[in-house]
């Protein structure tokens, strides 16, 4: 039984395709889905979707944050976009990394509602930098 | 009788107008297309989105401490119509009638002793509601000149309203688009933004599903609440543009058509004047030959 991965960003649906396995960056960390996942909806923070066939990784999406929706039988990313990971940009990732960073200085830090989303702005936009090198290895 | 220079100006008058009608017509199908489209590709994320708040409110609707934008402040003294209107007219009563719908909407709040907030989307709406409501409108926002509509610009328009929404401007939420159900007819639709529809046990078919959720409850409904709001914007505004064209498309066949008639009328009084200036000429000519 194929897992269905649909990524859907309010403007149209981006991607949906049959896969073996799918890793989401959840924000309480990185989260493997698998046919027959038990159900579950999470945030994601911004990081590498990594789809698996044949215990091989390939496809790699960067997402910049967002929702997911897990079932039994598909697993749907709601997010605002995606870039493939080799299409990641490393100056435009650091101009990311600059804005947000000036953008969160800028933020007054007693308005909750503000620094929450000046936080997750940063954290996305530092996520998008580390993405274009990860750390983890590609072999599984 | 007018004379038969003017009859033949005011035919090229109205086959002008009917040109441009007609090309008007061709336009709005051909943008329609484009906004149904849109429209349509929009429909996922909204459908897994109300899936997920389905499931999450039901769970919610009991705490105590649910988020405001879910459940509402508690209180109903003031409300905000969110009027969504297009930018452009010629489109039959498609702006008239949300205009009049806002009207009748806030007399009858007024009556039960509510204060009326309006803020207006579109340009139409807004040039004829602050005509007699100016006073209530506390904002504006409309999408002239640009071409196509983005998610950005409907979280945009989140983002202000739930920024008035935490400084109490207001209670209550409710919007008020033209939803597209086929070319030929849009219907004015109320929708309740703000408190979140709460879900009712029919609706609850979703929760019984028990959902894992991971942070917790609350911290993603507050994330997914905002979000929410920017969606069904986002939709209404998708509808209220194809509503836009479908009934601008609908006005314009109907004008052609119009001009169509006029056009057939005016030329036979005009054929029926110059068959009379004839027949007026050749018995002048034939009584004067017989009276030599």
């Amino acid at each position: 039984m194929p897992l269905v991965l649909e990524i859907i960003s309010p403007e149209k649906l981006l991607l949906s395709r049959d896969v073996d396995m799918v890793v989401i960056p959840g924000t309480e960390g990185d989260i493997g889905v698998l046919p027959g996942h038990s159900k579950l909806i999470t945030g994601l923070r911004g990081g590498l979707v990594d789809i698996y066939e044949n215990n091989t990784i390939t496809d790699r999406f960067f997402v910049p944050g967002g929702f997911a929706e897990v079932t039994e039988s598909y697993c749907a990313v709601l997010a605002d976009g995606i870039i493939r990971q080799s299409d990641l940009d490393p100056a435009k990732a650091a101009e990311a990394v600059t804005a947000a960073q000036a953008a969160y200085d800028a933020t007054d830090m007693n308005n909750e509602e503000a620094y929450r989303l000046a936080t997750d702005r940063l954290i996305s936009a530092q996520a998008m930098v580390d993405s274009i090198s990860p750390q983890r290895s590609d072999k599984v | 009788m007018p004379s038969l220079k003017t009859l033949r100006n005011r035919i090229n008058s109205v086959k002008s107008t009917q040109k441009i009608t007609s090309a008007m017509k061709m336009v709005a199908a051909a943008k329609l297309r484009r906004a149904q489209a849109q429209a349509e590709a929009s429909r996922p994320y909204a459908k897994r989105m109300g899936d997920m708040m389905g499931a999450l409110a039901a769970a919610e609707a009991a705490n105590p401490n649910a988020p405001a934008l879910l459940v509402g402040n508690g209180r109903d003294k003031t409300h905000l119509l969110l009027a969504i209107t297009a930018d452009r007219g010629l489109a039959g009563a498609f702006n008239g009638n949300i205009s009049k719908h806002v009207r009748l909407q806030v007399q009858a709040l007024e009556a039960q002793g509510k204060t009326v907030k309006i803020f207006t989307l579109g340009r139409k709406g807004n040039d004829s509601l602050r005509r007699d409501l100016d006073s209530k409108i506390i904002g504006t926002k409309n999408f002239v000149g640009k071409k196509t509509l983005e998610f950005s610009d409907a979280e945009a328009i989140a983002q202000t309203i739930i920024g008035l929404f935490r400084d109490e401007a207001f209670d209550v939420c409710t919007l008020v688009f033209n939803r597209f159900h086929s070319v030929m007819t849009q219907t004015v639709t109320e929708t309740p933004l703000i408190p979140a529809a709460t879900p009712t046990a029919n609706d609850n078919a979703a929760g019984d599903q028990n959902y894992e959720v991971e942070p917790d409850d609350g911290t993603l409904l507050d994330r997914l609440l905002p979000r929410n709001l920017a969606v069904q914007i986002y939709a209404a505004l998708l509808e209220n543009s194809a509503g836009f064209y479908a009934s601008q498309m609908t006005a314009m066949d109907s004008a052609t058509r119009n001009a169509g008639d006029m056009i057939k009328k005016l030329s036979l009084t005009y054929n029926r004047a110059r068959q009379a200036n004839i027949t007026k000429e050749l018995i002048e000519i034939i009584s004067g030959a017989e009276a030599v």
